[in-house]
């Protein structure tokens, strides 16, 4: 313990070089275009997550949990990517809303026929991994995570009509050199950091990396999944969210952005699928003052 | 080990000596802002890991960074609002890393009591003079940087050892908020015995013990702020009470959460008979005139 009282990295602003440190209250004000408030972020991530994980640096949440073979788990995961993504696409398609798309690329490899589909979208592409049981974690193989990025790029580029700029790791984990990586891999920003609203500039030793903030507190995997939240105080929340952030946007003059990560294995359920549509309803009724746009959109306009 | 900490005496509720608050209020409402510094990558305790997941934990230190880049100043508003001046639980490294917002608390003429020094920094593996130490160091960060003298004192993550309060009341502390045994301030025998006291902190309506914790849902949580406040307020015709609502910018300061604690302190600061005090102001007020009594009628209780 002789390094407890040992504080190397006490010095002002982070204790780290990844970032600068700075108030969101502070920042130049962001005009979104339209001179709309707020800025609106949806992405829907389609995750597989295998009957037999390893568990390798932690295992996510939404994992297997039972003795081997959990076909419980496994097949309320894979109910998402075959019923719930396609209420939740009917939801976005109803509203008028655009979405971008978080997908791991072994669901790209498994699911042709899921993947023809979303292409029609047009929705934006978004790396997430490979799947939900290979986690970015601290300390592991460079080579490794340099290959799971690799592949879960390349599974998802015939797929997307733009080449893919944007990252979501499985669980929002990273390796100490997983922005370098993604950076390497032509990656431009990346939504794993949770630490604000708006879209700043992250360091790496391959260059600057945006981060664009996604929050994991509005998630429903976060407030239904383990908080275990009702549905309808999913929604409240979320409605809650969009009117604090317009009214602070309208109040300041500076720009707002509220970003929401929907799993249709969790809102995709029929149970649920209702309480997901009264905050699409929500958004389309204060259309007006909201600027629905995808991610690299959004982080383009936000300077 | 001890099976009792040995710090207080039993008094029972219903026959006490009467406490009156200054002007007559019914009872002491302190509000607790915790502002805190968790290190990205701080050494390993035998006792208890500073994150769950393995370091580098972007997801857990992303969530507290956020209270420090955006939740502060919301949260400073609503306070102002109702007139409300934080006692801050304060990770002294703060003063350090980010004196921009120590400044804004001291504009505010907020009261500073120590936390220690990073949250991810325990009492735990420490020898009596690495504790006497860091709890020094502590006090000396809020006098250096802010010109106040500490007073209180919340182990830093609640992390304890046997000594902690002795070494803390000798080193010139005057109240605790370790001890959630009441919602009345009462004496704590140190070893020095020096006069020192308990000021309640409320663990229950803690925001993070609610929102993590117990995983309350944010309307929750402010219907049991108001929930609390009714029983004290009406306990406090017959003897004043405490209120003490510890928070964390990082939960409470959210978009889906504030509302609900602004909407609460709507409800609390409606009524008459509050004195809006600190933790310094209710210790020092039970101090000078209710510490001698208490203490006689612990013994008459023990008889």
């Amino acid at each position: 313990m002789s390094d407890s009282l040992a504080y190397p990295m006490r010095r002002h602003g982070m204790d780290h070089d990844r970032y600068g440190w700075s108030m969101l209250a502070d920042r130049t004000a962001i005009a979104w275009p339209g001179g709309k408030p707020l800025a609106v972020w949806l992405n829907v991530s389609l995750e597989h997550f295998p009957l037999n994980p390893e568990g390798k640096g932690f295992k996510a949440h939404g994992n297997m949990t039972m003795p081997y073979p959990d076909l419980r788990h496994y097949t309320l995961r894979d109910y998402g990517n075959r019923v719930g993504v396609f209420r939740v696409l009917k939801a976005l398609q109803q509203y008028g809303l655009t979405a971008s798309l978080a997908i791991n690329g072994e669901v790209a490899t498994r699911y042709p026929a899921l993947m023809r589909q979303l292409a029609q979208t047009g929705f934006e592409l978004l790396g997430h991994g490979w799947n939900m049981d290979k986690v970015h974690y601290g300390g592991m193989d460079e080579q490794a995570e340099t290959a799971l990025i690799a592949d879960s790029l390349a599974a998802l580029a015939p797929h997307a009509r733009q080449p893919i700029r944007g990252w979501l790791s499985p669980a929002r984990s990273q390796s100490q050199r997983t922005p370098e990586l993604l950076r390497q891999a032509g990656i431009d920003w990346c939504a794993d950091w949770v630490n604000d609203e708006l879209p700043y500039r992250f360091e790496t030793a391959d260059g600057p990396l945006a981060t664009m903030p996604l929050p994991l507190e509005l998630e429903d995997r976060f407030i239904v999944g383990e908080n275990l939240h009702a549905e309808s105080e999913y929604a409240d929340q979320l409605i809650d969210a969009c009117d604090f952030l317009l009214e602070e946007a309208q109040r300041t003059g500076h720009g707002r952005l509220l970003a929401l990560n929907i799993h249709p294995w969790v809102m995709g359920q029929p149970h649920r699928i209702k309480h997901l549509e009264r905050v699409f309803a929500h958004l389309t009724a204060n259309a007006n003052l909201l600027w629905n746009a995808p991610p690299s959109a959004i982080l383009a306009a936000a300077g | 080990m001890k099976a009792d900490p040995g710090l207080y005496d039993y008094l029972p509720w219903n026959r006490r000596p009467r406490i009156e608050w200054p002007g007559g209020a019914r009872i002491a409402l302190w509000i607790a802002p915790n502002i805190e510094f968790y290190e990205l990558d701080p050494p390993a305790n035998t006792l208890r890991k500073p994150w769950p997941r393995p370091q580098p934990d972007v997801l857990g230190y992303g969530t507290r960074d956020w209270g420090n880049r955006v939740g502060h100043q919301r949260m400073m508003r609503v306070l102002d609002r109702f007139g409300l001046r934080g006692s801050v639980s304060l990770s002294t490294a703060m003063c350090i890393h980010h004196p921009e917002v120590i400044a804004m608390a001291a504009e505010r003429d907020w009261e500073f009591f120590s936390h220690g020094i990073y949250n991810t920094r325990y009492t735990y593996g420490l020898d009596e003079t690495q504790e006497r130490e860091m709890i020094e160091e502590s006090m000396a960060l809020i006098a250096t940087h802010t010109g106040q003298r500490c007073a209180g004192y919340l182990a830093p993550a609640l992390s304890h050892s046997e000594s902690t309060i002795d070494l803390f009341a000798e080193a010139g502390g005057l109240y605790t908020c370790d001890l959630f045994h009441d919602d009345q301030p009462t004496p704590v025998r140190t070893r020095s015995g020096r006069r020192f006291v308990s000021v309640p902190y409320s663990l229950e309506l803690n925001d993070t013990i609610a929102y993590v914790v117990n995983k309350v849902e944010p309307r929750r949580y402010g219907q049991m702020i108001k929930d609390a406040f009714d029983r004290l307020y009406a306990e406090g015709e017959i003897s004043g009470t405490v209120m003490c609502v510890p928070l964390h910018a990082y939960q409470v300061s959210h978009p889906h959460r504030l509302r609900a604690f602004e909407e609460a302190m709507e409800h609390v600061c409606g009524h008459a008979g509050v004195w809006k005090a600190t933790g310094r102001e209710i210790a020092s007020h039970f101090l000078d005139h209710y510490y001698d009594v208490f203490v006689a009628a612990q013994r008459e209780a023990a008889a």
